[in-house]
């Protein structure tokens, strides 16, 4: 067995007790890229030279810390290429930030690399983090490690395939509409959104600020708990993130469940989505029955708008984020007669079709005299939502329901049809509208073979009971355990 | 139609975005459709309900205006599409 396959809390253990070296692990993790990375294109950039460096450093650090290091020290860790990185290139996916290289770090990075991490690269996604698959990145797809005719997800689908082929033991992604928790379903990993405001979005670049977050995705549900605590917390930088004092989420991980009442929203369970997805997520609830939870179905009446909110308000805030690469100051340029065809031309060739659609349909709707008609009303609905939420919340402590209305589709299958691919996120954007945590993990196969996700959705700043709900069940059915085979191809 | 051809041309203008002949004819039949399954949104009365302003209670964060991590105009510089010595070198803007 491959050293790359191990887990952090089974990496960091065996580490400790100097079964190989942080240099060793590091190693194996590239052995593993070089075998498999030309199918599964899971990075846009590899660190090799700083990773060994990193991993030499961490090596130095356990002599002295010892028993005391903590738990990411010398662990080879991926990073979605939205993550500012200092002197490490940063693209979006986009050619329009060129060959940007960060001069400064994004907080969730510096803090990995402050607990001693190792970051291996930067992984693939849909250009600004905008797509469900992969295939809008400027670069090239992603391929799903389970089957190379498919989508890993999107848009952290670098960041779940490179988790799912064993090209690092976790990684972090970030999720404005599902982009961490949908490719964790295609992918079988474990993936988390916190809540709104929980990690800090410094360094991240922007899509939609009021429902950005950064999370983690991993190979199980201890490691996610893990990652979350070392990037969760306050940050002075900024001012969106939230004061609340980070728990001891391991310390969540207790393997019961009993006596915790399960949601099951009857809007999630529809006609039109995959028999075998809806069958592994209702055995999923009897598993958490079998454990002493109370499972009783509810109702999120305002679920059917929660699409139509979402790309009214994500692409009305991308449209004002994104007016910022107007190719001055970094980035690509276009010289053309004025100033106004500089930027227009610049724009043109540095975005994609997905992000020139966002943006225009973004300015759109926040233009004068449609503004009332979408942006406002969106906003409207979009506190229906969150209602919605709030009362049933009042009934239960964790909602459960499919990731994806689908297992991982093939690629090519929505491309041609926007609005076929915005529904891909049906399931996942309504934590995000309401700024509540939500978790992905495998739930199950399907006759093709490929990855089920169930989604479990929690109270704000309660990350704890959906890890702790996970993990029960992770225990119980050990999905987590296979593997994608992938044969090794130099 | 919920846009014609001239409104998404008047859009691109704003975006900045310069669009070919054939990337206009997409957009609007796209941003038509996908304006269309917004309509759904029009099924709901919500003249009384407030619009949604934070998903988390938060007030405004101060802090002290002191520069952190400053930066080094080498590596700012070094990401310019265009520069004169230290200077960022952008078109001119007054006749």
């Amino acid at each position: 067995m491959s050293l790359a396959e191990l887990t952090l809390h089974e990496a960091a253990a065996r580490l400790r007790k100097r079964e190989f070296s942080a240099v060793e692990l590091t190693e194996s993790v590239y052995r593993r890229i070089a075998e498999t990375d030309a199918q599964v294109r899971a990075y846009l950039t590899l660190a090799q030279e700083s990773a060994l460096e990193a991993a030499r450093r961490a090596d130095e650090r356990l002599k002295e810390d010892g028993a005391a290091a903590p738990a990411l020290l010398g662990m080879p860790l991926a990073l979605k290429d939205n993550f500012l990185t200092r002197n490490i290139r940063t693209t979006c996916g986009s050619k329009i930030l060129g060959d940007f290289i960060p001069p400064y770090e994004a907080t969730a990075t510096a803090k990995l690399r402050g607990a001693g991490a190792v970051i291996v690269g930067k992984t693939n996604l849909d250009e600004f983090a905008m797509g469900s698959s992969c295939e809008s990145s400027a670069f090239f797809p992603t391929r799903n490690p389970w089957d190379l005719e498919r989508i890993p997800g999107g848009s952290s689908g670098g960041s779940a395939a490179a988790v799912a082929a064993d090209q690092c033991l976790a990684a972090l992604g970030t999720d404005t509409g599902g982009s961490i928790r949908q490719p964790a379903a295609c992918c079988g990993v474990v993936g988390l959104k916190p809540t709104y405001g929980r990690v800090s979005r410094y360094g991240i670049i922007a899509f939609a600020s009021s429902m950005d977050q950064v999370g983690p995705l991993a190979k199980d549900v201890r490691d996610a708990a893990i990652l979350l605590e070392a990037i969760a917390g306050h940050d002075p930088a900024d001012s969106t993130s939230a004061p609340q004092a980070v728990p001891d989420y391991q310390a969540a991980l207790s393997g019961a469940v009993r006596g915790l009442r399960i949601g099951a929203p009857k809007e999630y369970f529809v006609s039109g989505m995959d028999a075998e997805v809806e069958q592994a997520v209702r055995a999923a609830l009897r598993q958490f029955e079998s454990g002493g939870a109370v499972v009783e179905e509810i109702s999120l009446p305002h679920t059917e708008y929660a699409v139509a909110v979402y790309y009214i308000i994500a692409t009305a805030e991308a449209s004002s984020n994104l007016a910022r690469y107007d190719g001055m100051r970094f980035g690509c340029r276009a010289d053309a007669e004025d100033l106004t065809e500089t930027y227009r031309i610049t724009r043109a060739a540095g975005f994609g079709a997905e992000v020139k659609r966002r943006i225009m349909l973004g300015t759109y709707v926040l233009s004068a005299g449609y503004y009332d008609a979408y942006y406002l009303k969106a906003q409207r609905v979009r506190a229906l939502i969150k209602r919605d939420f709030d009362a049933a919340f009042q009934r239960c402590d964790v909602i459960v329901t499919p990731t994806a209305p689908t297992t991982a589709f093939k690629l090519g299958e929505k491309t041609q049809d926007p609005l076929k691919m915005y529904l891909s996120d049906i399931f996942t954007i309504s934590a995000n509208l309401a700024g509540l945590p939500g978790l992905s993990l495998p739930c199950g196969f399907d006759s093709a073979g490929m990855p089920i996700g169930m989604q479990l959705v929690g109270r704000t700043f309660d990350e704890a009971t959906i890890l702790r709900a996970a993990h029960f069940y992770e225990q119980a059915t050990e999905w987590n355990k296979r593997k994608a085979k992938l044969k090794s191809k130099k | 139609m919920k846009i014609s051809r001239a409104e998404v041309a008047g859009v691109a203008l704003l975006a900045r975005l310069r669009l070919s002949a054939e990337e206009e004819t997409r957009l609007t039949a796209e941003l038509d459709a996908i304006l269309g399954y917004m309509d759904k949104l029009n099924q709901l009365d919500t003249a009384a309900v407030e619009p949604f302003s934070q998903a988390v209670e938060a007030v405004n964060a101060f802090r002290p205006d002191r520069v952190a991590n400053r930066p080094d105009p080498e590596t700012l510089l070094a990401n310019a599409p265009d520069r004169d010595a230290t200077f960022f070198k952008v078109p001119k803007i007054i006749e």
